[in-house]
């Protein structure tokens, strides 16, 4: 016997009714790969469970006109690699995503949930912030747009208030020969959890850097949007300079821990190293090489 | 708390069960329905041992709410040969002496079913990707490459 209540009601405001009135003990379960692995360790033992699945707008990939993407909160890694035009208008943010474990995984993990995990090396973050993406967020005091990067609060922690789900992320028009890109280091090829991750967009216009943004992930409490690493790219060529300064500052913004994965040291370093070759990246995928 | 009554398509049979809302897919189909080729290794979503198709879709049963399965259509490893006859990946498998112990087997066959209906034509690094959450502790891994690379190439001079 469980004290455990699930639901999986059709509209938002059902959630969000039933997601306050659980107070404390509520949990929503989108994908469930976080949630039933802290269930299993005996970690949270939910009042209510409330699966959002069943809501067409957070679990619904939209196209606007204007060529901005709403994803919804609960759309799998899988679903989103499905779409035909998400992954070639923003690579970095799908390819960082896909990387979420395997393919049963990818399965069920939504970006929504990777956010709302809290956990500084998620790696469908770093593009976010990159990507300058907002997120709409529902509660009992209505609907609120917030920067993604002013969502994570710490390790396991966010900016949501009690009672708030996160409803989409919104990613905005993309300028012409604007890219992106998102590499980690691991010790292996799959299925580990970021020692860093570096998430890049661009604009290039005649070849010149006429807008970028960094996001860095695993070497702080929260992922972080690097501001001084953006100003050392725009209005450069992307040359070796521009790149030594870029990377420097990223280096600069780490705070990492020290464990079995990396060194403080070696976290510091790799940031920098991944800045520059999510750099290239980026920019090749925004020139059409 | 009352027990959740769930009905839903195992197989291609329609099916009923009932269910704590904080039982996995896992402890329904092993525990209440006695299918119990879906294995469990890990519990947590790295080893694939428990894996089942949900309406299509390769999951880990053991990361799923059985009370998530409402309305939907489930196939698992005792859906995969029809009566007598294997599956080809099946027969494979056996022909190629890819698997040993046997407790990733069934996993490793649901997920690479699951491959080959969305791309009959894997490379052998596309076969190892999308086989990196299953584990398997006995093989090495090799013959299970090379099984699925061989019925993918049998399956498609067949088709």
């Amino acid at each position: 016997m469980t004290d455990t209540q699930y639901m999986a009601p059709q509209t938002l405001d059902e959630a969000v009714s039933a997601f306050a009135a659980g107070g404390d003990t509520a949990r929503i379960l989108a994908g469930g790969t976080d949630l039933l692995v802290q269930m299993r360790a005996g970690m949270v033992e939910p009042g209510v469970i409330v699966d959002i699945k069943k809501i067409a707008e957070l679990n619904s990939i939209e196209e606007t006109p204007d060529g901005s993407f709403i994803i919804g909160a609960a759309v799998s890694g899988a679903v989103l690699a499905e779409h035909p035009t998400f992954g070639k208008v923003w690579p970095g943010v799908l390819e960082g995503l896909n990387l979420i474990g395997s393919t049963q995984v990818q399965g069920r993990a939504s970006a929504g949930g990777n956010l709302c995990n809290g956990s500084p090396a998620g790696d469908s973050v770093p593009s976010m912030l990159a990507a300058d993406a907002i997120l709409t967020i529902q509660g009992p005091n209505g609907r609120r747009e917030m920067a993604v990067q002013d969502f994570p609060a710490g390790p396991g922690r966010t900016n949501l208030e009690a009672g708030e789900i996160l409803v989409n992320i919104i990613l905005p028009p993309r300028a012409p020969g604007s890219s992106d890109a998102y590499l980690r280091m691991i010790p292996r090829t799959e299925m580990d959890i970021a020692v860093v991750g570096v998430g890049v967009s661009l604009t290039i216009e005649n070849g010149t850097c006429t807008a970028a943004r960094v996001g860095l992930g695993a070497v702080a409490p929260t992922v972080l949007l690097v501001q001084e690493a953006a100003d050392a790219l725009i209005g450069s060529t992307l040359d070796a300079a521009a790149l030594d300064a870029a990377a420097a500052a990223c280096s600069a913004a780490c705070n990492p821990i020290d464990d079995k994965r990396g060194t403080i040291t070696y976290r510091t370093k790799v940031a920098g190293v991944l800045l520059k070759r999510s750099i290239g990246i980026a920019a090749d995928r925004a020139k059409g090489v | 708390m009352a027990k959740m009554h769930i009905s839903t398509t195992i197989n291609g049979e329609p099916t009923e069960y009932l269910c704590e809302p904080n039982d996995t897919m896992l402890d329904v189909l092993r525990n209440e329905l006695n299918m119990t080729g879906s294995k469990e290794g890990c519990g947590s979503g790295d080893c694939g041992s428990c894996s089942i198709t949900l309406d299509d879709r390769l999951v880990c049963s053991c990361l799923m709410l059985a009370a998530e399965a409402n309305g939907a259509k489930i196939e698992t490893i005792e859906g995969m040969a029809e009566g007598e006859k294997l599956h080809p990946l099946q027969q494979k498998f056996l022909e190629s002496a890819a698997l040993q112990c046997g407790i990733c087997t069934p996993g490793m066959l649901i997920a690479a079913k699951s491959l080959l209906e969305e791309n009959p034509d894997p490379t052998e690094t596309e076969v190892r990707y999308w086989l990196a959450g299953n584990l398997c502790r006995c093989t090495g891994y090799d013959k299970i490459i090379r099984a699925v690379l061989d019925t993918a190439a049998d399956m498609r001079g067949a088709a």
